[in-house]
This record gives C-alpha cells, structure tokens and sequence, in this order.
C-alpha cells in the first residue's frame, strides 16, 4: 500500500469510480430559469410546437430550425416547462422558426391549400383577406378567438407590410410570423373566469380547459371542434367534457401524447449529447440514437393501445428492431427492405430465457444511461430510481474523499462489481449506493451501447444482488421484482398528471388517491388513467394565486 | 447612405473548417486621433470587448500555484503553454468562493459564484451579461456564447429571470448566424436598409401590444415571467434596429470564408473538442472585429469534463477523482494531460484576440479575457484556491504581468475588479461573506 499525504483526507473513504453520475442531478437540479413557483404558463416544447405546426398548417411545412434547450426539473421536462422563459438566443431561434414557417405557409406549394381566401390584388393591401386569415390562424395558434383590437391591430401591420413590400402574402407572412413568436402562442396560460355554480369563486376559462386537454392527450393545439366546446361552454359541463375526452382518447392522434409522455420521463433528451465511442462499439452510429428511441417509443404505444397492464412493460419480450437495432443486439431478423431503403421496425418477440426482457433490456436505457465508453452501474440504478419508480437518489457529498481508490489500474477490479466495491463495503458509501448499484449490476450483462456480455476483462460477471429483502439470479429475476413494485405504478400515475398539467399531484388529495386506486383496479392501463386524469377536477384546479385576478377579467 | 472608402490592402482569410489563421488589417493610423484612441471622423471610442472562457475540473490540488507573488514568478507546468502571455496575463491563486452555509453542488456552486457573486442563488444575472450592457449597447448581439463539446448546457452565461442562456454548439450554424443574411459588412461602401427588416422590426408592435391585455389575466408570477420574455424580445428589436443602420467602419474586420455542411454534434474526445475550440475562437475574434457583438463567452466543456483521450475509455472527471497523486511528481498524471491541452486551447484563445491589430495595438490589449473553472482541487469539489486568470489590459485599464495572490479572499473580488476595469459603474458585487466593495486594486492602473 502506497504512503499518501493525508493532509486533506477526512475519514470516510468513498470510491469515485461511477460517480459521475451521480453529481449530474446536483447540476442539472440548478437548472431551472429563476422565477416565482407560483408561475402557471407552460413553455411549449419543440415536440408541441412542431405538432402544433402540422395539426394547423399540415405537414407539408417543413420545421427546419432549433430551439430553447428545455428544462428538466424532478426528472421532467413538463415539469421544468413552467419554469422554462424565453432567452435572448431563444427569441432569435423562435424567430427564425416563424419566419420558415410563415415563408412556406404563403408559398406558392401551400397557399392553394392553406390560404382560404384570393386578395382583390396579389401586389397590396386585401383588408377582408388578411382579416379572415388572421380571425382564421390567430384562433387556431392561440387556443381562443382573437378579439376584435388584436384582430384590427394586426389586419393594419398586415396592411402595412404588404404596402411596404407590394405583396399581400408577405404582408400576411409579416403578421403570422409575428404571432408564432408572441407568448400568447409560446406559452400555454391557465385563465380564470367566474364559477356560476360557486359565487365568488372561480373556474378555469373553457379556453384554458381546452387547452390543458388537448395538449396532455395529444401533445398539440385544440382542434377546431374542442375550441368550438369551449366556446359554446360544452366543456363547463360534465357530459360535455367527458363526450371531449372520450373523443380524444379514441382518436390516433393519442399516439402523439403517450409518445411524448414516456420520452420525457425516460429523459430521451439526452440522446442529444451522446457520444458513443465507435472504436468500443463499431455497431453503435450515431443514427442508433434516433432508432433507439423510435424502438422503445413504438413498443410502449403498441402497448398502450391495446390496454395491456403497464407494468409488463418491464418484463414484456414483445419490441420491434430494425436491421442495423438487431445486429448491435447481436439478434438475427430478416428485413426484405432493398438495401439503400430506410431502415424498416419489424416486430420481434425474444424467445423465452433470452436475457433481454422488457423496456430496460433496450438500447435507449442501457446506452442512455452509460458513459461514451463503459457502463455504469450506479447511473442505470440511478436511473430506474429516479425516472421510473420516483425515488430520490441523494447526491454524493461535494467532499467525498478517493483516495481508496488507488488500486483501481490494478489487474484485480477487471469488472464493474469490482470496482465499486467500496461502494458496498463502506458503510459511509453503502447508504445510497445499495440503492442504485444492485439494480446496475444486475443489468452489466448489457455494455454500453446495449450489446450482451458474460465477462468483462475476462471475467466472468456477476449479476447477483438484493433488491427489497429478495435475492435475485439477474436481471430475469431482478425485472418480475421491479414489476410488482408499488412504485412503479405510483410513479408513473404521478407523472402522468404533471405532464398534463406541469404540477405533481396536490398532497393529501382525496380525489388523486382515488384516482391512483382506480389505475390499479383497471389493471394499470395507462389509457384509462389518462382518461381518468383527464376527466379529474384537480387537473382543473385553479391555482391560489389566480383567485386574486378576479376583478382585472 | 454611401461612404468613401480607404485603399485597402489584401486580408489574409482563413476559415476552411478545421485549419485556421485569420489576420485582419490594422486600423489605419490616419483613422484615428492623436492619442491613437478614437477614430478621427466621429470621436467615437475604439470598441472595448469582454470574453469569458471556462474550463472543466480544475487544475489539481494547489501545486499549481507559484512561490513568488508579483512580477517575477515562475509559471508552473501546468500553465506552461501559456508562457507567451505570460507578461501580458495576471494569475490569481487563493481565493475561495464562501459557502455560508449553502450546499456545495458540485461543479456548479462554486462557478455560480464566481460568475453571479452569489453560489446557488437562482441565476441573478452573470458578469458577461454585466458588463455587456454596459459596453454592448447597440450591437447585433448582446453577448455570443460557445460550447465546445456539443452540449448545449456548457455555459454560464445567465440573465434574470431567464436562466442560462443555450450555447451555440456547431461553428457552422454560429457562422450562418453572425455572418449569414443578416451581416452588413461595416466597411462595405454603400449601405442599403434591408426593406424585410424594417417590415420584421414594424410588425414586432403587434407582439408588443398583447402585453397590457396579458398582463390583465395572469397572476403576478406569470406576469414576472412575461416581463422577462419581454426583455428578450427587446434584444431581438435592437438586433433588428442594428441592422436598419449603416454600421460604424472597423478597419479590423474581415468576413470568414464560408462555412458550410453539418458538424458532427456530440464529442467525447478532448482532441476534437480542442480542434472545435480553435473554430470557435476564430469565428469569436471575427464576430468581435467586425462589431457583431462585444461580449463573447466559450466554455470547453460543462463543470464535469467529460472528454476522454482516444482509446481511454476513462474521462477526465473520473480521472480526477480516481486517478491517485503522483508521489514524486506530486499531481495526477493522466488529468493533467487535460489540464495542459486545455491551457494550450486557452493560449490559442487568447493569441487568436491578438492576431486582430487595431492601430498600434491589438484587440487582446483593448479586451479582457477572464479564464475561470469549476473547482480549484477537483478531487475533492474545493471551491478554496482558485485559479483564475486575466488577459489583455482592459483598454488599458489593468496592469500585467503578475502572480497576485488572494490568500482568503473571496473569489468575487476578482470579477468585480474585472466590471471595475471593464469601466461598468459598480459599487459593490455579491452577497453575504462574498460581498465586495472594493476592487483589487494593486491590478488597476
């Protein structure tokens, strides 16, 4: 053992090995913009505002252009929305994206579909024209009708520009692009009108109900027949609402809302800034980052949708591959797509005892939660904690001391159990890491891109451990205890409400108790507890600091 | 608006993707004033520039840190590439940022602190943003920020209320951005308003005037938010306003060669993020010549490195923390690889600002390059004895050359003396134990 200075070395000894997981919630937990936790607006995300985009204007329109990096808080992009503003970067990017769109919705490919109405002149001002256009996509982009001043107010900028330039779709391109960077488009409000059932209290306005509901179920802007019910005040009422929702979960464009859901909460965002080292893994291209997701995504929905129990999403052997998905996986499919053609998903069934099963076994959770060049046990562990049981992982001390860990070049620690043995042995370090790196070590059959492995260095690896008092094998026996996990349903309940509406759950709520007792009742589909969310008045609630706005409606 | 021009000699261009050197020509002495100053024709000052530029993890466990304080110290290895400047260049050691009491968020609190003089408050608004508006009015840009790793999140660049502002990731876009449609070369000889702008600056009304009727329905926390968008929109209408405007000629400027194609994102490698740092730097200096902005910001990497040597597959930030010490060297071998090729990307930084000539001087003399990092002892996420250094002499306004040791201080005072030297009209920076009042002013001429 080699004589150190240990001037500056506290007593507990904590090996460093995969910790550089662990420090990454300690940044990202200061991510958020300053503000007020009282905020309601939501800040689209690219995902709404790219389908908002093709639910209004078709999807002829190519979306070409960045945005705002989105904020992650308690594991969830929606939830980070409502601290989410726009930066001065952010306004230029959202500026150019209304400019390309804008350009393409007056463009000679789209007008004849998009612009309903013919200018008396193509070279001036049409104030009917613009005005129609404007009362049209000003309805449809900010979720209500336009009043009568913003309408006039804009048909005159319209006018203007199109003077300016002598061209009326530029004038009107001008205006549109204008309102795609307004907040009133950018930012989903919660308003408030009086409740006429409760003198003196309020409601949320039929337009804000609208708009909640559709971009929790479909990830999009109300079409035109859920504003119309907010409208007439079908949405104030229960038969109303429920005739709404019903239509909505029935319709495909759910699709879009679970895909949504499960992508921010399986934190696929962090695709953007991998980088896996093709020297380790040839297989590993950087298209493997979309088709990784696209494969969890299309098993989820394909699961979904047929109401299955959501909790076999862990041990399900159903998933879909494509050619290039199989052979990292090291599985042989038959793909009769010619060569050149895109990669095509083909429904797959592993054959039972293979050890991939379920959503964990995919590439988007081992390569995600992964370093560039070898896994890490601690941060997958973390991971399952965190994004799909609700469970805190505490950060590591900032003063936790390595110097333990200066054995790690030796030829003894050749797999990742053995290296983090520290972890287990210290009981400084046992705390939290028995909470992470059981689950990890379990799953070190999977390298860092997802590829399977039995050694590692030559050695045979171990996937033993205990998770709640019960010993398992690996990950086959580790996945059916983490199914029947009540934080697992839990977890998910939760977060399925605060993507809606950008808040967990109230506390002590009887109604979201009951609503969580009923996800379990109906067998845990995922379908009907967002139906069930959908229909709660909790996911209406208006919030306290709302109550004193009452006079300024 | 037409303007004579002067003869001009031939610019030496240089951007193809990936090799690099730019010289740009020297203001002309019959262009500016007698004390070299100002330009003659309008009196108007020569631009002033601010660049902060921040590494990863560290330099290690305070071996780093010269015997001698002032002019004649010895640079320790670790900052050997930085041996050119060294006369040109302060090195500061000591300073710790003070905790009282906060949560020590690793790679994170402590550069929070040295950037916003407050560690782990929720972002007040940091020193670039600072000093830009005090010397950024009225440009395209209010401030430009680089990352060098593909990760949008490495920056520390902040405004209120808005949080940190994304960093440009991809030379090629940023290029497309400064240089693309909306650039007016500033020494072109005609000026012609572009009509779509002054349409796309007229209709920004229409935004404008939600305000009051949005204002009406939100609650006061929304309401907050909205002012802040609101100041963003602002920046877009000065962006705009800018360009409606015949820019002011600067001699220094040339525009880069064009860059085209797709860069290729995420990095692991710390070659490749050093050869993306050296892109960066000569589209920053361009961005700087040519008046696109005055404030420019470039981080390697996010606090916790996580570039790797080919073949390795161990990041510098694991290396920090599981790398032993050297017990005859002293330091951890493997991360101090990093630390010398980041302090040679440091150095190309620095003489890419000095390759601009501006009169008899350079842009780096005019400008203030503050380097900073994360952690001074990364092994063990210390925010005691930080290194830190300053470039270029403010205009003048600094003097250079020294090791100046702040043995206790807070790490505050350094970025307060940088708005004091940057002529930003402060009193005070900070909060709690880092509050500071006065400058370090054995630095300040």
């Amino acid at each position: 053992m080699r004589k150190f200075n240990t001037k500056f070395f506290r007593r507990a000894l904590c090996v460093a090995v995969n910790l550089l997981p662990l420090t990454f919630s300690a940044v990202h937990a200061a991510e958020r913009a300053s503000g007020d936790p009282n905020a309601t607006s939501l800040r689209l995300s690219p995902a709404q505002y790219k389908q908002t985009i093709a639910d209004v204007f078709g999807t002829n329109i190519v979306i070409d252009g960045r945005f705002e990096p989105e904020v992650r808080e308690r594991g969830l992009l929606a939830l980070g929305a409502r601290w989410a503003n726009v930066s001065d970067i952010g306004i230029e990017r959202y500026d150019d994206l209304a400019r390309g769109i804008s350009a393409q919705v007056v463009g000679p490919n789209n007008r004849g579909t998009l612009i309903s109405c013919k200018p008396k002149s193509e070279t001036a001002a049409d104030d009917a024209c613009a005005r129609m256009l404007i009362s049209k996509y000003g309805r449809l982009l900010y979720r209500r009708a336009l009043n009568e001043n913003e309408i006039a107010t804009r048909v005159k900028l319209a006018n203007d520009a199109a003077t300016t330039t002598g061209d009326f779709y530029a004038g009107f391109a001008a205006v549109l692009s204008d309102m795609l960077i307004s907040p009133n488009f950018l930012f989903r409000y919660r308003t408030v009108e009086a409740d006429p059932a409760k003198p003196g209290a309020k409601r949320l306005d039929g337009y804000s109900k609208a708009t909640a509901l559709s971009y929790f179920l479909w990830n999009s802007t109300p079409d035109d027949q859920l504003i119309k019910a907010a409208e007439n005040g079908e949405l104030q009422t229960v038969d109303g609402l429920q005739r709404q929702v019903d239509r909505m979960v029935g319709s495909p464009s759910m699709e879009s809302g679970i895909r949504a859901f499960f992508a921010d909460m399986l934190h696929f965002s962090d695709f953007e800034t991998i980088a896996k080292d093709t020297t380790y893994f040839p297989r590993y291209s950087t298209k493997i980052n979309d088709l990784a997701q696209e494969q969890t995504l299309k098993t989820i929905v394909d699961h979904v949708l047929a109401n299955k129990d959501y909790r076999d999403l862990i041990t399900t052997r159903d998933t879909y591959l494509t050619r290039s998905l199989a052979a990292l996986y090291g599985v042989p499919i038959t793909d009769t797509a010619d060569n050149g053609e895109p990669d095509r998903f083909i429904k797959h069934r592993y054959p039972e005892g293979d050890p991939r099963v379920g959503i964990l076994s995919h590439v988007s959770f081992l390569a995600l939660n992964s370093h560039s060049a070898r896994t890490s046990p601690t941060l997958r562990g973390k991971a399952l904690r965190e994004n799909l049981m609700c469970q805190v992982v505490p950060a590591p001390p900032g003063n936790v001391d390595f110097t333990a860990v200066e054995d790690t070049a030796s030829e003894t620690l050749k797999t990742g159990r053995d290296r983090l043995l520290a972890h287990s042995s210290n009981p400084v370090c046992a705390g939290c890491h028995k909470i992470t790196d059981p689950i990890g070590l379990a799953l070190e059959t999977f390298d860092a891109a997802g590829g399977y492995r039995t050694t590692e260095n030559g050695a045979k690896i171990n996937t033993s451990g205990v998770h709640n008092n019960v010993n398992f094998q690996g990950a086959a026996d580790l996945l059916p205890l983490i199914r029947n996990d009540r934080a697992l349903t839990s977890c998910v309940a939760r977060k399925i409400y605060a993507f809606g509406t950008g808040k967990m759950p109230p506390r002590g709520s009887a109604e979201w108790d009951a609503i969580e007792k009923k996800f379990g009742e109906d067998g845990y589909n995922v379908l009907r507890l967002m139906r069930q969310v959908a229909l709660s008045d909790i996911f209406y609630a208006v919030p306290p600091a709302e109550v004193d706005t009452a006079t300024r409606n | 608006m037409k303007i004579s021009i002067l003869a001009r000699r031939q610019v030496l261009r240089g951007m193809m993707a990936g090799s690099a050197l730019s010289v740009g020509l020297p203001i002309l002495d019959c262009i500016l004033n007698e004390s070299g100053d100002a330009f003659a024709a309008t009196g108007k000052p020569l631009p002033e520039r601010f660049a902060t530029w921040f590494w990863g993890c560290g330099l290690g466990e305070g071996n780093w840190v010269p015997k001698a304080a002032g002019a004649d110290y010895e640079l320790p290895a670790q900052l050997a590439p930085l041996k050119p400047f060294q006369k040109r260049m302060l090195l500061f050691s000591g300073s710790h940022i003070m905790l009282d009491g906060a949560n020590n968020n690793t790679h994170t609190t402590g550069a929070m602190g040295i950037t916003q003089g407050e560690p782990n408050k929720q972002f007040k608004g940091s020193i670039d943003t600072i000093i830009g508006d005090h010397i950024g009015r009225g440009t395209r840009f209010r401030s430009i920020e680089v990352g060098c790793n593909g990760d949008p999140g490495a920056t520390w660049s902040v405004r209120e209320g808005q949080g940190r502002q994304p960093a440009e990731i991809s030379p090629i876009k940023l290029y497309a951005r400064i240089f693309g449609p909306g650039y007016a070369d500033p020494n072109a000889a005609e000026f012609t308003p572009d009509p779509q702008v002054m349409v796309r600056r007229s209709v920004l009304s229409g935004v404008k005037e939600e305000r009051d009727a949005l204002n009406s329905k939100l609650g006061a926390a929304d309401r907050a938010k909205l002012d802040n968008y609101f100041t963003s929109l602002r920046s877009l209408e000065q962006n705009l306003e800018v360009q409606l405007q015949k820019p002011d000629p600067l001699e220094s400027c040339s525009k880069p060669n064009p860059m085209e194609g797709v860069d290729k994102g995420a990095l692991s490698l710390a070659s490749e993020a050093m050869a993306r740092a050296g892109i960066f730097a000569q589209l920053l200096a361009h961005a700087l010549a040519c008046g696109q902005t005055r404030v420019v910001n470039l981080a390697l990497t996010q606090g916790i490195s996580p570039l790797r040597q080919e073949g390795d597959s161990t990041n510098h930030h694991a290396y920090t923390h599981e790398e032993p010490i050297d017990p005859v060297l002293g330091y951890q071998v493997k991360a101090a690889i990093f630390q010398k090729q980041y302090m040679q990307a440091l150095h190309d930084f620095v003489q890419t600002m000095d390759s601009i000539k501006e009169g008899d001087k350079s842009m780096l003399d005019r400008m203030l390059v503050f380097a900073f990092t994360d952690h001074g002892a990364p092994r063990l996420h210390s925010v005691r004895n930080y290194p830190l250094m300053f470039f270029g002499t403010a205009n003048g306004r600094l003097k250079t050359g020294m090791h100046v040791p702040r043995m206790g201080d807070t790490t505050v005072r350094i970025g307060f003396t940088a708005q004091q030297a940057m002529g930003v009209p402060t009193s005070a920076w900070g909060a709690g134990s880092n509050r500071v009042t006065t400058p370090i002013s054995e630095i300040l001429v």
